[in-house]
This record gives C-alpha cells, sequence and structure tokens, in this order.
C-alpha cells in the first residue's frame, strides 16, 4: 500500500477470544482488507481498503468481527468534515473524478417522512382486507379520455396497449453489466412471480432471460447497447432512457474489465471494450426528435406495446415530462435525486436533481390542469424504502414505482456505494465469476418475491385502513394526505394540507 | 371573505334520503313525501334538509330555472348583474316562504328563469355554458349560490328538519312529479344553507348518504375537465360526475353506474363472454377516477326519471319499492311505507347496480 494522506473509513475490530482463524472473511473480502498470512495462516485486516460491506461481518462463523465507520478523529469542523477532507485527499493523489454508487448518501430531507396517511373512522368505515377483495391491479399505458359505445352498446374507445400490473411496484432498471447475471435473473423470475416487471437498463436481454421477456421493460438508451428487432420485439414495453435520477445530464461507463464474453455478446459490443453511453442521445436534440424515436419505436413494434420515457428529476421537470406525453409517450418514468446507480461521478449524485416527491406532485397537478393526465402513466422511482413510500407516491399520483435499490438490499446489498469498483462481494454488481456465484438466483427471486407480497399486503391493509378497496381510489388523492413540518409554500407544491386540518 | 360560509374542507355527514316518482307524470303530494322524511327523523340532527321536485314550473318548462341563495340584500342586484352578460332573463320572482317556527338565519331566496344569449353562446353546447355560468356563479359572484339549475325543477333546502323545511318553502304549493328529499347529519358544520342537500347542476339532483373516501380523486378527476367543487360534498361531485358522463361522455345510466361502481376485477374475470369482458374492461381502465369508493347509496333525479345506486359492498342501505305508477327509493323501507302505504314490491338495491325509474313517456320516446 503506498503512503497516503487518506485515512480509512472503516474500523475492523476482530475479537480474539472469538476469532478461530478459520479465514472465512479472508475468502470473502475482495477488497484484501482481511487477510491471511500464506507462512503462519493467520488472518489480519487492513482497514485501508475496507468499504464497509459487512460480508465478512455477516459471514464469520463466530461472530468475532465489527466493522464501524470510524468516527470523527481530530479537530471537528462543520465545513471541513472527515468527508470533505477525504475527498480532496483522494482527488489530490488521483486528479480524478470522485466515483460513487448508489443514491446520494447527502442528508437532504426524505419528504416521504413528513407525510402522513389517513385513515377511516366511523363516517366511512374501515374496510379488512382479509374479508373484502383489495384491488391492486394497475395499468400502465395511455387510457381513451371517454368510452364511447355504438348503437348495440359495444365500446368503441380502446386503450393504447397497456402493461398489467398486479401490484403497482415494479423493477427499476438495472442493466446486465452493471448487475450480474444472477441478479438479472433473480429479477425477471421474481417479476413474473409477483405479476409485475423488470427493466434491462441499457444492457440489452441475455439470451436465457428471452423466456421473461413477456415480463421486460426493455432500454433504449444512448449507447442503443443490445436493441435489436428481436429485443423490441420480446419486450413487453420498451422505454428511452434520457436520465437517471442518480446522474442526471450525463452517460454511463461500463469500464472493459466488465465487458465478458457474455456481456459483449449481450450488449454487442467487442469483448473487453468500453461500453460509453453518451450524455445525450446522438439523435435527440429537442422535443422533436424524441417524439421521432418514439413513433419510430411504435412503428418498430407496431403499435403493439407502450413506450416509456425515463427522465431524471430537475428543477424543468415538469415542461420535459409534459413535452414526453405531449411527444406520444405513454409512460413517463421519473427518477429522483435518491435514485440509485452503479457508477456516477459523486458530485453529481450529491448535488444534481430534485426530490421525486415535488416532481411527481408537480407533474400530476400539471397533466391533469391540461387534460392529458390519461394519455400516459406516471412511475416513479428514486430511493422507495417501504410500502409506505410506495402508498404515499400513489396517493400523490404515481400510476406505479419502480424499486431499484430496495431490490438489492432485498438481493443481499449492504449499501457499501462501492459498486463501481466491480468488486461486490455479494455477488450483485460484480462480473467476477468468484463472486456472482454467491448469489444464488433461486434465493433472489425468492426474496424479491416476498419483499413484493410483503408490501403488496401491506399497502392492501393501508388502502382498507383509508376505507378504500381499489387502489384507484388511492391514485392522486391528496385528501389522504397531511404534511408534518412543511412549509406553507411546500405545501402548496405538493397541494397538500397540513395536518390538524 | 368566505362567500359561502364554509369551511374549505371536506364535511362528514350520514343522511335519510327518500324520492318519490310518478310515472306517468301525475302530481305526488308535497305532504307524502314530509310523511316518510318525518318517519327517519334519527337520520338527521336538523342541521341540513332539502327537497327536490320535478315537473313544478311548467309555465317556463323551457328555461333553465337558477334558484338563488344570496347572503345580503346585494345579492340579488349582484346577481343579476351579472346574469344580464350571459344570459336573457325571462323572468324572475322570490321564492314563496312562510315564517315557520325553528326556521331561522334564512338567505335571501330567489329564482329566475334564464336562456343563454345567443350572442355569447358563440356555436357553444348551451348546457356547457349554463355548467360554466353556474360555476362563475358559485366561485365569483360575491354572497350569491345557485342551489338548482335545471329545466322545470327545483332545490328547497336549509337548515332544519325536513318538516319545518317543507312548511318553510310552501311545498304543498308546487305540483311535482317527482319529489326526492335529504336529511342530514353533519358532523363538524351546520350553519349554512348551501350546505345543505340535494345538490343540483342542470338536470341532476342528488341525494346521497355516505361518505367517499376516493373524494380526493373523484375532485380532481372532475376538475380535469372544467368542474371545480366549491362546496367539499359528495353530493357535489357526484353531480358533477354524473353531468360528465350521462351528458358530455353521453353514457347512459346504467354505463354510468359502472365508471362509478365497477364489479370488482375478480368479478371481471370471471366474466366468460368475451364482448362484455372486455366493455367491463376498458370501463374500468378508463375511468378509475370516476370509482366511488367508500360508502355511499345515491338517489339521482333527472329529467326522465330517478335512480338509485349503491357502492360495491353496499356499506349503505338503499330500497325501492314499486306502488302502481309510483317508484319510490328510499334509506329505509319504512320511509316508503310512511309515505305511500304498503308497495306492490319492495326490493334491496343491489350493490353497485342501478335501480332506474322511468318516466314512461321517457320509455317510449326510448323504445
Amino acid at each position: 500500500m503506498p503512503l497516503t494522506t487518506v485515512h480509512p473509513q472503516f474500523i475492523i475490530k476482530r475479537d480474539m477470544d472469538l476469532c478461530i482463524q478459520c479465514g472465512v472473511c479472508t475468502r470473502q473480502c475482495s477488497y484484501d482488507a482481511q487477510k491471511i498470512d500464506p507462512e503462519d495462516g493467520r488472518v489480519s485486516s487492513d482497514p485501508r481498503t475496507c468499504v464497509g460491506c459487512q460480508r465478512c461481518v455477516t459471514l464469520c462463523p463466530t461472530g468475532a468481527l465489527v466493522v464501524t465507520e470510524r468516527e470523527l478523529h481530530g479537530r471537528s469542523h462543520p465545513n471541513w468534515s472527515l468527508q470533505v477532507q477525504r475527498a480532496i485527499h483522494r482527488q489530490a493523489e488521483s486528479g480524478g473524478m470522485l466515483l460513487t454508487g448508489m443514491g446520494t448518501d447527502k442528508n437532504y430531507r426524505i419528504y416521504w417522512d413528513n407525510l402522513v396517511l389517513n385513515a377511516s373512522q366511523v363516517t366511512n368505515p374501515s374496510i379488512d382486507p382479509l374479508r373484502e377483495p383489495m384491488e391492486l391491479r394497475t395499468f400502465l399505458g395511455a387510457k381513451p379520455e371517454r368510452v364511447e359505445f355504438d348503437d348495440e352498446g359495444n365500446p368503441v374507445s380502446q386503450a393504447g396497449p397497456l402493461l398489467t400490473l398486479d401490484t403497482p411496484i415494479m423493477f427499476s432498471a438495472m442493466s446486465y453489466g452493471s448487475i450480474s447475471f444472477n441478479a438479472c435473473y433473480s429479477l425477471a423470475r421474481a417479476a413474473k412471480n409477483a405479476g409485475t416487471y423488470f427493466n434491462t437498463g441499457e444492457g440489452g436481454l441475455h439470451r436465457d432471460l428471452y423466456e421473461y421477456a413477456d415480463h421486460a421493460i426493455v432500454q433504449v438508451a444512448s449507447g442503443r447497447f443490445g436493441v435489436t428487432p428481436q429485443y423490441l420485439d420480446a419486450a413487453a414495453a420498451v422505454e428511452i432512457k434520457i436520465g437517471q435520477g442518480a446522474k442526471p445530464g450525463i452517460g454511463g461507463h461500463l469500464p472493459g474489465e466488465k465487458v465478458s464474453a457474455e456481456i459483449s455478446a449481450t450488449r454487442m459490443i467487442p469483448e473487453g471494450s468500453d461500453a460509453i453511453s453518451p450524455a445525450p442521445h446522438h439523435d435527440i436534440y429537442s422535443i422533436e426528435d424524441l417524439k421521432q424515436l418514439i413513433y419510430a419505436l411504435k412503428e418498430a413494434t407496431n403499435y403493439s406495446k407502450p413506450v416509456s420515457v425515463k427522465i431524471a428529476a430537475v428543477n424543468y421537470v415538469v415542461p420535459i415530462a409534459v413535452g414526453a406525453v405531449r411527444a406520444g409517450a405513454d409512460i413517463v418514468a421519473m427518477d429522483g435525486t435518491r435514485g440509485g446507480s452503479g457508477a456516477t461521478p459523486t458530485v453529481i449524485r450529491d448535488n444534481v436533481g430534485i426530490p421525486i416527491e415535488f416532481a411527481l406532485a408537480a407533474v400530476d397537478s400539471r397533466l391533469r390542469q391540461e387534460g392529458i393526465r390519461h394519455q400516459a402513466s406516471l412511475v416513479v422511482a428514486g430511493g422507495f424504502r417501504n410500502s409506505a413510500d410506495i402508498a404515499k407516491a400513489i396517493a400523490l399520483g404515481a400510476d406505479a414505482v419502480y424499486i431499484g435499490t430496495s431490490a438489492l438490499i432485498a438481493l443481499g446489498c449492504h449499501m457499501c456505494q462501492s459498486c463501481y469498483t466491480g468488486k461486490c462481494t455479494w455477488g450483485i454488481c460484480t462480473q467476477d465469476p468468484y463472486l456472482t456465484k454467491r448469489l444464488n438466483p433461486e434465493i433472489g427471486t425468492r426474496s424479491l418475491t416476498n419483499l413484493l407480497r410483503a408490501w403488496s399486503l401491506e399497502i392492501k391493509e393501508m388502502l382498507g385502513g383509508m376505507g378504500m378497496n381499489s387502489i384507484d381510489s388511492l391514485r392522486g388523492n391528496r385528501e389522504m394526505l397531511r404534511g408534518i413540518g412543511l412549509t406553507t409554500e411546500e405545501l402548496e407544491i405538493l397541494e397538500v394540507a397540513p395536518v390538524g386540518r | 371573505m368566505d362567500m359561502h360560509r364554509l369551511p374549505p374542507f371536506k364535511i362528514h355527514a350520514a343522511c335519510g334520503t327518500l324520492g318519490i316518482l310518478d310515472r306517468t307524470r301525475a302530481a305526488v303530494p308535497a305532504e307524502d313525501i314530509v310523511r316518510g322524511m318525518a318517519n327517519m327523523r334519527e337520520r338527521g340532527n336538523g342541521l341540513g334538509a332539502g327537497y327536490v321536485g320535478y315537473g313544478i314550473y311548467p309555465e317556463h318548462a323551457d328555461d333553465y330555472c337558477l334558484h338563488m341563495m344570496g347572503l345580503d340584500d346585494g345579492a340579488r342586484e349582484r346577481l343579476r348583474s351579472y346574469l344580464q352578460t350571459v344570459c336573457n332573463i325571462r323572468h324572475d320572482e322570490p321564492i314563496q316562504t312562510r315564517p315557520t317556527p325553528t326556521i331561522h338565519d334564512e338567505p335571501i331566496l330567489w329564482r329566475w328563469f334564464v336562456q343563454p344569449r345567443e350572442d355569447k353562446l358563440a356555436g357553444r353546447d348551451p348546457e356547457d355554458y349554463l355548467v360554466n355560468v353556474v360555476m362563475t356563479i358559485n366561485r365569483d359572484v360575491e354572497g350569491c349560490y345557485i342551489a338548482s339549475s335545471g329545466k322545470n325543477m327545483g332545490i328547497f333546502k336549509g337548515v332544519g328538519y325536513p318538516e319545518p323545511i317543507a312548511e318553510y318553502y310552501r311545498l304543498e304549493e308546487y305540483n311535482a312529479h317527482c319529489w326526492i328529499a335529504h336529511t342530514r347529519f353533519p358532523t363538524n358544520t351546520g350553519g349554512w344553507w348551501g350546505g345543505a342537500h340535494p345538490f343540483g347542476l342542470l338536470q341532476w339532483s342528488i341525494v346521497h348518504n355516505g361518505e367517499l373516501s376516493s373524494y380526493g380523486v373523484n375532485k380532481r378527476y372532475v376538475a380535469s375537465f372544467g368542474y371545480e367543487c366549491t362546496l367539499f360534498t359528495d353530493s357535489e361531485v357526484i353531480s358533477y360526475m354524473l353531468d360528465l358522463l350521462c351528458r358530455r361522455h353521453r353514457l347512459t345510466i346504467e354505463q354510468a353506474a359502472l365508471a362509478m361502481a365497477p364489479p370488482e376485477w375478480e368479478e371481471v374475470d370471471r366474466v366468460t363472454d368475451p364482448a362484455r369482458k372486455r366493455m367491463l374492461t376498458i370501463m374500468r381502465q378508463t375511468y378509475p377516477g370516476a370509482l366511488l369508493n367508500g360508502p355511499f347509496a345515491v338517489i339521482a333525479g333527472h329529467d326522465g326519471g330517478m335512480v338509485g345506486l349503491s357502492d360495491r359492498l353496499k356499506l349503505r342501505p338503499l330500497v325501492a319499492a314499486e306502488k302502481g305508477a309510483r317508484g319510490y327509493i328510499a334509506s329505509e323501507e319504512a320511509a316508503i311505507w310512511a309515505a305511500g302505504g304498503q308497495p306492490e314490491k319492495s326490493w334491496p338495491v343491489v350493490a353497485g347496480q342501478p335501480v332506474r325509474f322511468d318516466l314512461y313517456e321517457a320509455k317510449e320516446a326510448a323504445a
């Protein structure tokens, strides 16, 4: 290890009374923070390379290990926190942009925690989901404004191609390449089990996942990786990726080391070459261009599947989202500032974009004002932690949500934010065969299916409590929300009354 | 100034409702409906009651009749100056009342028979135009509130129990072939006459017992078609919904009922006829915002008759009955007996399925 001014972020404590020198920690650590002496077989730790992934802690058979974040040492300073100093030290050494993974760890306010849900009492009874049907079925896509009937009483109006969801939760875009095949496989199978959809990201669809393509939303991103007629034909829906909450305004980069033979075949790029997604689509420089791509994809798929446009929530998210609807998008997916990523420049992740709560409230209201809310569904993403966040998002106006990070946590992620290193000890965000085999897709599928089931049950319970038996009656029902500890202006934008009123 | 003396939030209430229609257009004496309502005293608390009568203005049958409630003496002149800019006023007069014990704080009550001004219509649908006029008055003309706006019908409502309200409005002087009445038990508001029910918009009048959990969705759904809820009551939003679905979207009452109280997906999934399944599916996909969720039992009056509809779990009582040419819908069967004696046939309104009584002439016209 060269001499460095960067002080270690973690402390590795090993209880020598418990440690049996078995070496599990050394085999689990892909960051060389746990080592075994080849001569005497003794294990030792090096906190300087530790990322705090908790793999060794979790797998230590005797519970001998604790890895904790290093407390502030030395003299404290509010402006020059340990984190700030560490970033400067690292950049002084490397001269590069700092990379990170996952959504921002900056302490932005999580507005979901300032919104509370309603419950019915007396004047309208709550409904018991164990006794009454409780409907979560959700359709994504363009619906007619009204239903017209012919003289025989048969409807002549038609909805556009729609996605049918048994629960309003989908798996967010995570590409094969950014995550392992086993992770993709688990997501695909869980989506099928739960009657929902997974999203390929911009990594193409691996040939072994075509079996699940009727539950796949396939992305067409700026790199166009893996986009073939077969890919578009197989999918349930096509999503044009414009932006991502963790990196609005910038493209993506999958380093060549990760481009294995399988990824090379799936993405249709040479093995070992960097996969660069440009910041903009090189054929989209205006809203008319977006419209052309939307219709090119509709033509290519014979108008048989909805086309989604995914954007990041930024200052001008309202006109962009409304423009996408007017350009023909059947679904607008918006990703908030807390949205995750496998690799993003820290400065972008932590400083660009707005919380999804406000983007959602503003876009839903504007689409209603313009009378075009039925023309497209709104899907929101960006740090949904539990079913309550989801229920609140639906009350603000979302049709469904995308979950990414929470799905990865269900697969074992411990939020070390080191996805970009490609050394994920949990086998999720890596292509190293030694690591990827740690994620058993059977268990992964079960965990994800369980998560969707548990959250769906909870949403039903909350719906029943609010005296409703259909998710339709929660969607955009801001009367079901009250704000606590929010400013008048925030409440006004959210169109939510304060608690007590 | 809070124009309607109403707090700007949702009003909770429970209620008793009764509707009587004579399908031959023979007059139904007001005393019948008052007797029926008196029988449901338990369902109200004296903080609001009202009636709607259809067929009461035969001499002005083709004019829209606006029933105004004014908060002060100037209200009438303010309304007149506004109305003159948008409508031709064919006739206007006070709504006749008599001093009645227990009835107080009454507003200025005036009726106006109007037609949209041709020069202002400019090719627009006259009913759309009238809706807009009513919305504008309720929102912008200070101290004025339009209780009803249909042709050959009118709403009489106020703060009190149903019997004194009927006496105050001298209902016995009107010949109506259809009366629908309401008594309410508001939990958090009283005081303002406009907040009593029925609620009306053009031909539709609504009385309602229940509490919509989906109110926030329904309100925003009708708002996207230009209906602005100013009273924060379920009846108001249901009226707008019926006007939207039946008049603007040209749905039949049965189709509108499918939008407002649709069968559950479990049931749709079991339907074997593909055409029916397709119809139910497209209705639910298109009208999630029209789904009225939570307990409700509605009686809606319109030009051609009367409809009853309850929520799809049947969380509020609603009974229908027939006797000769008369159709009845009520919260309680006892009210029907009190109003018209023993019916020939009575049945509970099935969850989510509308019961309709049509004027015979309307049926013939349709045939």
